[in-house]
C-alpha cells in the first residue's frame, strides 16, 4: 500500500490571526507551523504502516504552497513520512478551495496512492473541504471526520464522528480520508528525525510537471471572489453559574435546560 | 575591506536554523504537555522524574550535542541550550537533571575519554538509559575546587579512592550509572577518575533537603577504599584540574540557558496572571507599576538570552568562550532570581502559595547564583580575563 498525506503550512497557533483588508485574505506573515490536524493524518498513516495488518511501502507527504512550505514537508518527514512532494508555482498563487483541490489531485494522480489521508480542516482556511474536492477529481470515495481506521488488504472500516453520533463505514481502496483530531495522539518528532529531515527525498514540482491546466488555477482560474469580509456576529453573553453547592448548581443547570426545552 | 564588512554582516545572524527551531518547538511542546502537568506534584513529593527522563531519552534529548555514532543527537550547542531553556521555562528540576547529565556527566567522557571508554559509556548515557554525574565539590572544596581532598592511589593496577564529595547531582537515582570524580593522584596532582555506581566502597548517601530543585537528585558521596581499574582514569593523569575547568566552562552555557528559561517562565506566568487579575476594577496589567516590571523583565531576558546564545555559538565555532560563558552565567543567575521575585510580587499573596508555579520558580531560582560557580567566582573569572590581577 502507498499512502499520501496532504499537509499544509499554516500560521502558528500562537499567532493572533488577522485579515488583511486590502487583499481580503488572512495575513499569513509571522511564525508558521505544520497544520496541527495534519499531524493527526501523518500519525494515522504511521499507525497503519506500523500496525502490520497491511504492508505499507511508503508514506509520502504532499503540499501545495510557496517556497516556505517546504518546512511543513520537513516536519511531516520528521514525523515519519518517507519522502515528500512540493507543488509550487507562481501560477498557483491565490487559488481558491476548488482550484487548490484540483491542483492537489493532479499531484496525487502522478503518485497513484492507494490511500490519501488529510486533516479534516486547516487551522487557517478552515474550509473542511479539500478532501471532498480532491476525491471528486480522483474519482475516489471520500470520508470525512474519521476518528478510527481499521485496515484490511483492500478496504478500511472507519468510524466517523458526526454531530448526531458515530457512523461506522466501510470503504474500498483507493480512497480519500480526512481525519479528526480525536483519531490519535500524534507522536513527537525525535531529535534524530529532525536532524535527518532534510536528507529525505523532496521533489519540487511545477504545474507543468503534473499536467495542471493553468487556466483552472491561480487568481484567474478561481471561480470564487471574496467580495467582503465581516467580523462574525457577536455571540450573546453566556450565563455563568457559580458552583457553590453542587446540588444547587445541578438544579440550576437542569432548570436552564428545561426552560429551553432541551431535555425531555 | 569590503569583503571584511560583508563577512561580518553575514555572520551576525540572529535567525535560528530550521533544525534549531524544530528542536526548540519539540522541547517547548514536550515541556508544556508532559512536564507542566506534573511539575507541581513532582516538586511537592520530591519525586525524581523517571517517566519524563525516559521519554526525553526516547526522543534523543538526553545527548543532544553529541555525535550520532555514540547515540547522540548530532545537534549543536545552541540547539542544546534552546532545549534546556524550554525545559527550565516550565520546570527547573527536569532542566537541571538533563543539563547536569549532559554537560557535567556525559561531556567529560565525550571530550577526554579513550575510544574504548566512549564506546563503553556513551550509548547508554546519550539514550538516557543511564545518568552520569560529575563529582567535583567536596566539603572543603567548593569555589576552591582545586583544594580537593579525595585521594586515589594506584595499587596493583587499581585506583583506591578515599574521601567525600558534596552536592552531587544525579548521583543517587535508580538509573545512575556512576560518577566522574576529581581526586588527588599525587601531592600536587589532580586527575579525573570514572567510578561506576556498583563500585564496592562507593556509597551514595541520603539526598539533601533542598530549598528548590526538589524533583532533582542531589547527594553526598563517600569513598572508602573504593577500587576501580587503572584504565578508569579519564584523560591523562594530572590533567584533572584543567579538565574540570573546561567542563565547567561548557556547563555554564546550559546553566545560563536554565536562567533564561526560568526567567522567561516567570514572565510568562506573571503576564498571564496580570491580564487576568483585577484590582480596583481593572486588570492589574493596566497599572503602570506592573507594566514597568513586565517591560523590564522582558528586556533583561532578551539581553541575557542573546548573551547565552552567543556563548553557545562561540563554542560551536570552536572559539574561546570562557569569558562570555562566565558573563552569561553571572547575568542569567541574577536575572532568574530577580524575575522570579517580580513574578511572585505580581501574583500578590497567590504567588506565595504553591498552587502557582511562580512559588516554585522563586525557590528554584536561587541556586542559579551558586551552582557551577558562584556569582563571585564568575566575577573572578571575568576580572581575570579583563587582566585585573
Ligand atoms: C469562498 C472562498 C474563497 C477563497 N478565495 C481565496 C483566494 O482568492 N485566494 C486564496 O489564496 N485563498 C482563498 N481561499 C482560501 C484557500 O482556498 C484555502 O485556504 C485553501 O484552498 C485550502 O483550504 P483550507 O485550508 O480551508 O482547507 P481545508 O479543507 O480546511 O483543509 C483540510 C485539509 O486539506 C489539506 N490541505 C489544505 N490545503 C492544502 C495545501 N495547500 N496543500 C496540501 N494540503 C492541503 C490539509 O490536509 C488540511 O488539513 C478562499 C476560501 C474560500 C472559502
Ligand atoms: C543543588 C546543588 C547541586 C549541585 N550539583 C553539583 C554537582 O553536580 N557537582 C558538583 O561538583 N558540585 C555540585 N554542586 C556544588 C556547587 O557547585 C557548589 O556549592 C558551589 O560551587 C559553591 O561551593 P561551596 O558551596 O563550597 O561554597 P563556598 O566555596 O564555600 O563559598 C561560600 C561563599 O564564599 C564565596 N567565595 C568563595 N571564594 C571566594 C573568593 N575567592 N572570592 C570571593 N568570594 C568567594 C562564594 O562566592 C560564596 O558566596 C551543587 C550544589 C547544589 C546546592
Amino acid at each position: 500500500m502507498k499512502i499520501c498525506v496532504l499537509v499544509k503550512e499554516v500560521p502558528d497557533a500562537a499567532v493572533e490571526k488577522r485579515m488583511d483588508s486590502n487583499s481580503m485574505r488572512l495575513d499569513r506573515s509571522g511564525e508558521k507551523n505544520l497544520n496541527p490536524f495534519d499531524t493527526h493524518a501523518i500519525e494515522a498513516a504511521m499507525q497503519i504502516k506500523e500496525g502490520g495488518a497491511v504492508d505499507v511501502e511508503e508514506v509520502v507527504a504532499v503540499t501545495m504552497g510557496p517556497e516556505s512550505a517546504v518546512r511543513a514537508l520537513h516536519k511531516a518527514v520528521s514525523l515519519g513520512a518517507d519522502r515528500s512532494v512540493h507543488l509550487t508555482d507562481d501560477a498557483l498563487a491565490d487559488s481558491d478551495v476548488s482550484a487548490t483541490g484540483y491542483a492537489l489531485a493532479q499531484v496525487l494522480k502522478s503518485e497513484s496512492p492507494d490511500l490519501v489521508l488529510l486533516g479534516q480542516q486547516s487551522d487557517d482556511g478552515e474550509c473542511y473541504t479539500i478532501g471532498a474536492v480532491v476525491a471528486d477529481h480522483l474519482e475516489m470515495p471520500s470520508l470525512t471526520q474519521v476518528i478510527k481506521i481499521d485496515t484490511a488488504a483492500d478496504k478500511l472500516t472507519c468510524e466517523r464522528q458526526a454531530e448526531y453520533g458515530y457512523d461506522t463505514v466501510e470503504v474500498t481502496l483507493p480512497a480519500v480520508i480526512s481525519v479528526g483530531d480525536a483519531i490519535n495522539e500524534p507522536r513527537y518528532p525525535s531529535l534524530k528525525a529532525i536532524m535527518g529531515a532534510k536528507k529525505k527525498q523532496l521533489d519540487s514540482k511545477g504545474t507543468g510537471d503534473v499536467e495542471i491546466d493553468a487556466s483552472k488555477v491561480g487568481a484567474d482560474g478561481s471561480r470564487t471572489r471574496v467580495l467582503a469580509i465581516n467580523p462574525p456576529p457577536a455571540k450573546q453573553a453566556g450565563e455563568i453559574i457559580e458552583d457553590e453547592d453542587t446540588n444547587e448548581t445541578v438544579e440550576k443547570i437542569v432548570a436552564w435546560l428545561d426552560e429551553r426545552k432541551l431535555i425531555a | 575591506m569590503r569583503n571584511g564588512t560583508d563577512r561580518v554582516r553575514r555572520r551576525v545572524v540572529f535567525d535560528l536554523t530550521d533544525e534549531q527551531k524544530d528542536i526548540q518547538r519539540l522541547v517547548r511542546d514536550f515541556a508544556q504537555n508532559e512536564v507542566a502537568p506534573v511539575a507541581e506534584e513532582l516538586d511537592r513529593e520530591k519525586r525524581f522524574p523517571y517517566e519524563i527522563i525516559e521519554k526525553l531519552g526516547k526522543l534523543g534529548l538526553m545527548g543532544i550535542p553529541y555525535a550520532q555514532e555514540y547515540g547522540g543527537g548530532g545537534a549543536d550547542t545552541l540547539s542544546y541550550a534552546l532545549a534546556i531553556e524550554e525545559l527550565a521555562r516550565v520546570d527547573s528540576s527536569v532542566g537541571i537533571t538533563v543539563a547536569a547529565h549532559t554537560s557535567l556527566g556525559t561531556w567529560p567522557i565525550y571530550a577526554f575519554g579513550t575510544d574504548e571508554q566512549k564506546a563503553e559509556y556513551l550509548p547508554a548515557l546519550c539514550s538516557g538509559e543511564k545518568l552520569w554525574s560529575f563529582g567535583l565539590t567536596e566539603p572543603e572544596a567548593g569555589s576552591d575546587a582545586g583544594n580537593a581532598r579525595t585521594t586515589a592511589k594506584l595499587e596493583d593496577g587499581e585506583w583506591v579512592i578515599d574521601g567525600a564529595k558534596q552536592f552531587i547531582t544525579n548521583a543517587g537515582t535508580d538509573i545512575s550509572g556512576g560518577v566522574t570524580i576529581t581526586a588527588r593522584t599525587g601531592e600536587k596532582e589532580i586527575s579525573n577518575i570514572i567510578v561506576p555506581q556498583d563500585t564496592p566502597g562507593y556509597t551514595v548517601e541520603a539526598p539533601y533537603r533542598k530549598m528548590g530543585w526538589n524533583a532533582s537528585d542531589t547527594r553526598p558521596l563517600a569513598f572508602d577504599s573504593a577500587r576501580v581499574p587503572e584504565e578508569n582514569l579519564l584523560g591523562p593523569r594530572g590533567q584533572g584540574f584543567k579538565q574540570f575547568l573546561q567542563t565547567l566552562d561548557g556547563g555554564r552555557i546550559s546553566v545560563s540557558a536554565m536562567g533564561v528559561g526560568l526567567a522567561q517562565g516567570a514572565l510568562d506566568q506573571a503576564l498571564a496572571y496580570a491580564k487576568e487579575r483585577n484590582a480596583f476594577g481593572k486588570p492589574i496589567a493596566s497599572f503602570q507599576a506592573i507594566q514597568i516590571k513586565l517591560a523590564d523583565m522582558a528586556t533583561e531576558i532578551e539581553a541575557a538570552r542573546l548573551l547565552t546564545y552567543k556563548t553557545a555559538v562561540l563554542k560551536d565555532q570552536g572559539k574561546p568562550f570562557g569569558l562570555t560563558a562566565a558573563q552569561a552565567k553571572l547575568k542569567t543567575g541574577r536575572l532568574a532570581v530577580r524575575c522570579a521575585e517580580e513574578a511572585v510580587q505580581i501574583h500578590g499573596g497567590y504567588g506565595y502559595i504553591e498552587e502557582y508555579p511562580v512559588c516554585r520558580f522563586y525557590r528554584d531560582a536561587k541556586i542559579l547564583t551558586i551552582g557551577e560557580g558562584t556569582d563571585e567566582v564568575q566575577q573572578m573569572v571575568i576580572a581575570r580575563a579583563l587582566g585585573a590581577a
